[in-house]
C-alpha cells in the first residue's frame, strides 16, 4: 500500500505542470481575481477622497451658507434661468449636483408648523444622475446635511447619538463568525470538490483508459491495497489543492470587502483548535469526495466520462453548500450527521459561528472514515471486477 | 517431465451487450470464447496456443493470468490455483500482452524498482536483477528516459524487462510479436528461447504459424474455444507443414460446428 501511496505521489509531484495546475494554479487564481474584483468594485461604486464636487444652488438661503466652507464642496451660486441647462449638464454628467431651494427658504420653513399647517413643508429640489458616481455621492452628502439641518431645527429626542459608546451588542468575533460562516463551508466544499474532479479520474479512469491499471493487477498486490493507496495518496493531493484555494481565498476576502468591512473581519477570531477542527472535517470530507469519484472513475470508461458521472454530485455538493449560507446556523440534531457532505458542510458552518458540538464533529469524522472505508472496499471489489475493468 | 501448468476444462462465457451483439453480427445473448479447455505445460517447454483470431486464445491465458475467472474448470501454475490462491499465481507468472501498459510518465529505473516492491523482491536482489537485464536489452542508456519518450521498440523491451522482476518460472505472452517491427519482434523471439533454456516455462498463443514453428515445442490448436489438437510440433508438422495440417484440423472442426 504503501508502494502504490509512493508512487502516486511520484506520479503527481514528479509533474511540475500538474502541481502548479492543481495545487498553486487555484489558490493563485482566486486570490488575484477576488482582488481584482474588490479593487474595481471599489473604483466602480468609489469616488476619490480628495474629489471636489460642483455644486449649483438656486437662492442659497443663509442658513447654509455654511455649505460653502464644507472642504469637499465647491458651490456656485446660479438663477432660476440656468435651472434648465444645468440640468442637462447632469443628464450628460457634465457637472454634478443642483440644489433648487423655494425663495425665501429660512422665512417659509420658519413659518411653517407641521401639526397646523395647511400648507405643504416647503421643498427642496435636487438634480442629482445616480449613474455618474461623483454626483451620486455629492446628492448622499448634500441630502445628509440638509437633514442634519432640520433635525437640528425641531430636536425632540436623540437616537444613538453617542459616537463614543458602542451600541450593537454584537462582538467583533460573532460577526466574524457570521460572515465567515456563512460563505466558507460552500467555498471549501466547491474547492475541495473541484480539486479533487481534477485528481481522481485520471488517476483511476485514466488508467483504466491507457491500461496501465491491468498491469497492476496482474502483480500480487491485494486489491484492497491499491484502492486504499490509492484513495489515500489522492486525498492528499485533493486537500493540497483544496487548502491552496482556501489560502487564497482568505487572502483575499480583506481585500474584497473594501478597507472599511473587511477591518472588522479578522480571522484572527478563530483560535488553534477551530482550525485543528476545520482541518479534520475538511480532511475526513475530502476522502468521502475522493471515494465517491474513484469508485465513478472505477465505472467510467474514460476520463471524460468520469468527469461528466461526477459532475451531478458536484451540483448536489454545492446545492448543499449553498443551502448552508441561508439557514439559521448548523442543526443540533445528531444523526443529521450521519448524512455525507451535509454534515460536512454543516460542521464548518458550526466551527466558523463558534457553535459546533463536539458529538456532532465527532460523528461527521466518524461517519465519513466509515464511509470512505466502505468505499474503498467497493473500489477493490470494482478492481476485482472483469465486467468493469476489461471491456 | 515436471508439470508446471495445468489447466482443467477451462470455460468462459461471455453475456453480450446489444453492441457486441451487432458487432458479432448475432441474435444470442452469450458468446463461449472458452469450451473445456485442457491442456498442460512443461517445464523448459514452450508451448503455442495457435488458433485464428477469436479462437478464445486471449480469453484462455487471462484466466491464466487471473485477470478473468473461469467459469467453469481450474488451472494449477506451480502448485497454486487460479481460483483459490489467484495472488500466488500472480507472484509465480509474468504475463504480457499488448494490452498492458507502463505508465508513461516514469522511468524504466523507477518502474523497475516500484514493481519489483510490489512483488517484494529484496533491493539487492533487485538491483543485480535490473542491472543485468537492462544491460541485456540495452535499455541502460535509457534507464532515466521517461517511458513516453522512448521508441516503440524500446517500449516493449521495457515492458519484457519489468515483468521479469520477480524472476519468474512460468512465463504467459499473448501474440508475442504482434505489432513489432521485425528487430524487436527479433529480440523478443531470442529471448523466449534464451529463457526457455534457462528451465522456464513459456506459454504463447498466435495466429503466426512461422512463429510456432520457429519456437515452441508442443502445440495446441484452438477452434471457436475448443482444444482441436494438443501434440508435439514434431508429430504435428511429421507429415505436412503446419499450416496444412491446421487447415485439414480447421476444416474437420468446422464442419462439426455448421
Ligand atoms: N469481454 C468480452 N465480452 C464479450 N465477448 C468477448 C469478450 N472478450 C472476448 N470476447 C469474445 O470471445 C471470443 C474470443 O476472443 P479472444 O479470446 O480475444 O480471441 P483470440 O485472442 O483468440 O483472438 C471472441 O468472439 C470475442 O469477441
Ligand atoms: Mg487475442
Amino acid at each position: 500500500m504503501i508502494t502504490i501511496m509512493k508512487k502516486e505521489f511520484a506520479r503527481f509531484f514528479g509533474d511540475k505542470r500538474m502541481v502548479f495546475s492543481t495545487v498553486l494554479l487555484p489558490g493563485l487564481m482566486i486570490y488575484v481575481l477576488y482582488s481584482f474584483m474588490g479593487s474595481a468594485i471599489a473604483d466602480q461604486f468609489m469616488t476619490a477622497a480628495d474629489h471636489v464636487y460642483e455644486i449649483h444652488t438656486v437662492n442659497l438661503p443663509d442658513s447654509l451658507a455654511s455649505l460653502k466652507s464644507q472642504q469637499d464642496l465647491e458651490v456656485i451660486e446660479a438663477d432660476l434661468a440656468d435651472v434648465e441647462p444645468l440640468k442637462s449638464q447632469i443628464e450628460a454628467q457634465e457637472t454634478e449636483l443642483l440644489v433648487v431651494f423655494p425663495e425665501g427658504f429660512d422665512e417659509k420653513v420658519a413659518a411653517y408648523d407641521s401639526l397646523t399647517s395647511q400648507e405643504t413643508a416647503p421643498l427642496v429640489e435636487i438634480y442629482y444622475n445616480s449613474v455618474f458616481t461623483e454626483s451620486g455621492t455629492a446628492y448622499d452628502t448634500v441630502c445628509g446635511i440638509l437633514e442634519q439641518y432640520e433635525t437640528s431645527m425641531a430636536n425632540k429626542f436623540d437616537v444613538n447619538a453617542d459616537a463614543a459608546k458602542r451600541y450593537d451588542m454584537a462582538t467583533e468575533r460573532e460577526m466574524t463568525g457570521q460572515f465567515f460562516s456563512m460563505l466558507l463551508p460552500m467555498l471549501l466544499m466547491s474547492f475541495l470538490f473541484s480539486a479533487c474532479l481534477s485528481i481522481a479520474p485520471e488517476s483511476i479512469a485514466g488508467e483504466k483508459e491507457r491500461g496501465t491499471i491491468a498491469t497492476l493487477l496482474v502483480t500480487p498486490v491485494k486489491r484492497s491495497e491499491l484502492a486504499t493507496g490509492k484513495i489515500l495518496s489522492l486525498s492528499v493531493i485533493g486537500l493540497l489543492g483544496g487548502v491552496s484555494s482556501f489560502i487564497g481565498t482568505m487572502l483575499a476576502i480583506p481585500k474584497m470587502l473594501g478597507g472599511a468591512a473587511g477591518g472588522s473581519m479578522d480571522a484572527g477570531v478563530y483560535g488553534g483548535m477551530d482550525y485543528v477542527m476545520t482541518l479534520l472535517v475538511i480532511l475526513s470530507t475530502v476522502l468521502v469526495i475522493i471515494g465517491v469519484i474513484s469508485i465513478l472513475s472505477g465505472f467510467a470508461k474514460s476520463v471524460k466520462e468520469a468527469g461528466a458521472l461526477a459532475t451531478p454530485l458536484m451540483i448536489i455538493v454545492m446545492v448543499v453548500g449553498v443551502m448552508s449560507m441561508f439557514g439559521d446556523g448548523a442543526p443540533s440534531a445528531t444523526y443529521l450527521y450521519l448524512i455525507p457532505f451535509y454534515n460536512s458542510v454543516q460542521c464548518l458552518n458550526g466551527i466558523f459561528s463558534f457553535s459546533a458540538l463536539p458529538v456532532n464533529l465527532a460523528v461527521t469524522i466518524g461517519c465519513n472514515i466509515a464511509y470512505t472505508m466502505i468505499m474503498a472496499a467497493l473500489l477493490a471489489k470494482i478492481f476485482d471486477s472483469e465486467k468493469i475493468m476489461y471491456i | 517431465m515436471e508439470e508446471m501448468l495445468k489447466a482443467q476444462e477451462l470455460s468462459k462465457t461471455f453475456k453480450l451487450s446489444k453492441k457486441q451483439q451487432k458487432l458479432e453480427k448475432t441474435t444470442t445473448k452469450t458468446k463461449t470464447a472458452v469450451d473445456r479447455l485442457s491442456f498442460s505445460a512443461y517445464r523448459g517447454e514452450v508451448f503455442g496456443l495457435l488458433g485464428p483470431n477469436g479462437a478464445g486464445k486471449t480469453t484462455t491465458l487471462r484466466m491464466l493470468a487471473t485477470l478473468i475467472r473461469p467459469d467453469t474448470g481450474d488451472a494449477v501454475i506451480e502448485g497454486s490455483s487460479i481460483i483459490t490462491d489467484p495472488n500466488g499465481v500472480r507472484s509465480k507468472i509474468a504475463f504480457l500482452t499488448s494490452e498492458l501498459k507502463l505508465e508513461e510518465f516514469f522511468t524504466p529505473d523507477y518502474l523497475f524498482d516500484f514493481f519489483s516492491e510490489l512483488h517484494g523482491v529484496a533491493p539487492a536482489e533487485r538491483d543485480e536483477r535490473k542491472r543485468r537485464l537492462f544491460g541485456r536489452f540495452g535499455i541502460s542508456d535509457f534507464a532515466g528516459v521517461k517511458v513516453a519518450n522512448l521508441s516503440t521498440g524500446m517500449k516493449q523491451k521495457v515492458s519484457l524487462v519489468i515483468s521479469m522482476v520477480h524472476d519468474p518460472q512460468t512465463i504467459i505472452f499473448d501474440e508475442p510479436t504482434n505489432g513489432l517491427d521485425v528487430i524487436t519482434a527479433r529480440v523478443v523471439t531470442d529471448f523466449l528461447q534464451e529463457l526457455k533454456a534457462e528451465g522456464r516455462t513459456i506459454i504463447v498463443s498466435t495466429h503466426i504459424f512461422s512463429l510456432i514453428e520457429k519456437i515452441c515445442d508442443r502445440v495446441g490448436i484452438i477452434v471457436s474455444g475448443k482444444m482441436a489438437v494438443c501434440d508435439t510440433l514434431e508429430n504435428l508438422t511429421a507429415e505436412k507443414s503446419l499450416e496444412d495440417k491446421f487447415f485439414d484440423i480447421y476444416a474437420e472442426m468446422e464442419g462439426k460446428v455448421l
